[in-house]
């Protein structure tokens, strides 16, 4: 709306200068309030109108210098004499100290002290305040309820950047404040030029939140000429340490001496495949350790002349010492206490049992043990119960009796994962542990709950290659595919030893062994009527033609009734998820038919065997 | 008197246990001991700190209050220091066992 006020002026007047004079308020316009444009607003009520009354202020940050303080001890001397008392001569302190004695105030004060001292003198000697009621009872442990569990302490990642597989793992034999990890990728051809060869001695103390400290960053680093695939401390002397390279080779270092090994074995005396076990031997010297690898040996070494190992083994079960038929060693079983024997956990799934006393070399190989599918990963014995072993291969851990070589005494379930080590609890003699391809850690406590493990813990996402609990029983490091060990402390529960918890597992041990023998006995019984059966019907027909068409029969038959048992199991896992245990046992059984299948027939062992392994092989391209 | 003393301190020294006594004045240093003169110097000058602290303690959580007795239990014997305004009387003992 426009406020036009209008004024004239003649023309003549233009350019006059002005002249102001006073005028009075003239009221030009007067707008009044138009109540029709209220429409246009909307009231608010209340407003919000923000006020501050206070100080300005304003904030500085200084950090100041450290300040260095220094705790010290002092020896008091002498002290406090009056200046006329030389407190070296005898005869003036003898003097002042004869001179208070006759004090009045000293007489009386130390009468009364005397007193109330001798009160409590005789109250110290009247009872002991400080006694311990009932020391020798055990506390009861309320445990039921709680749920056993483990907890990751520390983690410690591969610094370089590619990757590699922490495939041994080794704790400090003193205290255990340090874990020697090695480092190395197992898969065939997968190592690229620029990985890093180097294997890391961790302190466990290195924190784990604290972020200024970097803590990548290893104790101390061994530099071998090629990855190590496994790595052990010496028992008896913390400083050494001993590693089975990639190459063959078998280096040893002294943590004093710095990151490049001591010594190497020679190339030509040391083994033609990856190493995958060294042991150090109990000996005076300390100094004896022995290595397997798959090319199918086992040498003795001993670390002061590494040109040449002391003693071989060829792992040929027909005993005759041919490197061509031998059995490629993947883990190795030693204890001290039995320092004659030893066993090889073999790649073909056999574990054998040698006596290193023995006279020729066909006579070291005792025994050997079958029943896996394939190869043993981890092979240890019952630290309180030396005849019963653990062996961890294929999807099971099975627990063996030394007197029972047919078959395992108990086993796990088969998993959906591949078990890739394990290792018994050096405390609780019914407690091992076993840790799986797809990151699982599982804690087995078998006097529990033998269908399950007592916890399975999900470590991390990519596959664990390596585990090893330590001496106390209460720390675990596990290796992954990624390099990435973790350290984990597992609840009390699961690291104390209960009541009567060694008798049990005895009873178990043994009940189970006693199972077995009666079972192989009833096999062996129905093995003779079956042979003695067939032995005369074969008397009839021709040998050969028999043996071979009975042989290709029955893998037929058996490679059909796998296949239908393969399906069958893979429509029952399309519509239902839960009933895995059903599943398990199914193929468990599909497997024990098949067993029974081929070990009633005559054929060549050896063509069973190639039949077996590629069924299994079958499975595995099929899954 | 000072035969009175003596036999305070002597009855005090023939209880079980006890294996040593200082009589320490204010200033620290030990008028009468049973100890060798070593570990008398030791004592006299650390108990003296050790309980000026404690009655200060006392006093300044409550000016009405005042030390009394001084008891050290440790592992291998116990220390019981009696003060008072001028003297303390400390003794070693090593009780029960």
């Amino acid at each position: 709306m426009e406020i036009v006020y209008v004024y004239t002026k003649k023309r003549s007047e233009f350019g006059r200068q002005c002249n102001f004079s006073d005028r009075s308020a003239e009221l030009h316009v007067d707008i009044l309030p138009d109540p029709s444009q209220m429409d246009n607003y909307i009231e608010r009520n209340p407003c919000d109108t923000p006020t501050q009354c206070a100080q300005e202020m304003s904030e500085h940050e200084v950090n100041t210098e450290c300040f260095q303080t220094e705790t010290r001890g002092i020896n008091h001397v002498e002290g406090g004499w009056p200046k006329d008392v030389n407190p070296q001569e005898m005869e003036q302190t003898i003097r002042y100290r004869k001179k208070v004695e006759k004090d009045e105030n000293y007489v009386n004060t130390v009468l009364q002290l005397g007193s109330l001292m001798e009160h409590c003198i005789k109250q110290n000697n009247a009872i002991d305040i400080y006694q311990q009621y009932f020391e020798e009872e055990e506390e009861v442990s309320v445990g039921d309820e709680v749920q056993p569990s483990a907890k990751t302490i520390n983690v410690f990642r591969d610094p370089n950047e590619i990757k590699r597989t922490a495939t041994g793992l080794s704790w400090h034999p003193d205290g255990a404040k340090k874990l020697a990890v090695a480092y190395s990728s197992l898969e065939f051809q997968r190592a690229t030029k620029d990985m890093c060869f180097d294997s890391y001695i961790w302190d466990i103390d290195t924190p784990y939140i604290i972020l200024t400290e970097n803590p990548d960053k290893p104790e101390m680093t061994l530099k071998p000429v090629s990855p190590l695939v496994c790595l052990e401390y010496n028992p008896k002397d913390s400083h050494v340490l001993i590693g089975g390279c990639y190459n063959g080779q078998i280096a040893y270092w002294d943590t004093r001496k710095g990151s490049q090994p001591v010594e190497m074995s020679s190339i030509e005396h040391s083994h033609r495949d990856p190493v995958y076990k060294v042991i150090w031997l109990q000996s005076k010297t300390g100094t004896d350790y022995f290595s397997a690898s798959t090319d199918g040996q086992v040498l003795w070494w001993d670390i002061r002349k590494m040109s040449e190992p002391t003693e071989k083994l060829i792992l040929d079960t027909s005993k005759k010492g041919n490197l061509d038929n031998a059995l490629g060693a993947i883990s190795l079983e030693f204890e001290t206490t039995m320092p004659t024997k030893f066993m090889v956990g073999t790649e073909q799934g056999q574990v054998v049992s040698c006596n290193r006393k023995a006279k020729t070399p066909a006579e070291k190989i005792v025994c050997t043990y079958s029943g896996h599918h394939g190869p043993i990963y981890a092979l240890q014995r019952n630290p309180f119960f030396p005849k019963n072993f653990l062996t961890v291969a294929d999807w099971t851990a099975r627990i063996w009796s030394e007197e029972i070589k047919e078959s395992s005494i108990m086993w796990t379930k088969y998993h959906m994962a591949y078990l890739t080590d394990g290792c018994w609890s050096p405390v609780r003699p019914a407690v091992f542990f076993t840790t799986r391809m797809d990151g699982t850690l599982d804690v087995w406590d078998f006097l529990f709950k033998q269908n399950d493990p007592t916890l399975s813990l999900k470590v991390c996402d990519e596959s664990l290659y390596s585990l090893r609990v330590q001496d106390n029983g209460r720390f675990l490091a596990c290796g992954s595919q990624l390099g990435t060990t973790t350290l984990l402390e597992i609840s009390p529960e699961l690291c104390t030893l209960q009541r009567n918890e060694k008798a049990l597992a005895s009873a178990m041990f043994e009940r189970e062994t006693k199972r077995e023998k009666i079972l192989e006995a009833r096999h062996r019984e129905m093995r003779l009527k079956e042979r003695s059966r067939s032995e005369q019907g074969k008397e009839e027909e021709a040998k050969d033609e028999d043996t071979e068409e009975s042989s290709e029969d029955l893998v037929v038959r058996a490679e059909k009734e796998f296949f239908e048992v393969v399906e069958f199991e893979l429509k029952k896992r399309e519509r239902e998820e839960e009933k895995s245990q059903s599943k398990a046992d199914k193929v468990r059984v599909g497997y024990r038919e098949k067993d029974k299948l081929i070990k009633h027939s005559t054929g060549n062992i050896a063509l069973q065997k190639c039949v077996v392994y590629s069924l299994i092989t079958g499975i595995v391209n099929y899954q | 008197m000072e035969a009175e003393v003596e036999e305070t301190l002597k009855r005090i020294q023939s209880q079980k246990g006890v294996q040593g006594i200082i009589v320490v004045n204010a200033e620290g240093i030990p008028i009468k001991t049973t100890l060798d003169n070593s570990t008398t110097v030791q004592y006299a000058a650390q108990i003296h700190q050790l309980v000026l602290k404690a009655r200060s303690t006392v006093r300044d959580m409550d000016p009405q209050n005042d030390l009394t007795f001084l008891r050290l239990r440790c592992k291998k014997n116990e220390i019981m220091v009696a003060p008072d305004k001028e003297y303390f009387l400390i003794v070693i003992q090593n009780p029960t066992d």
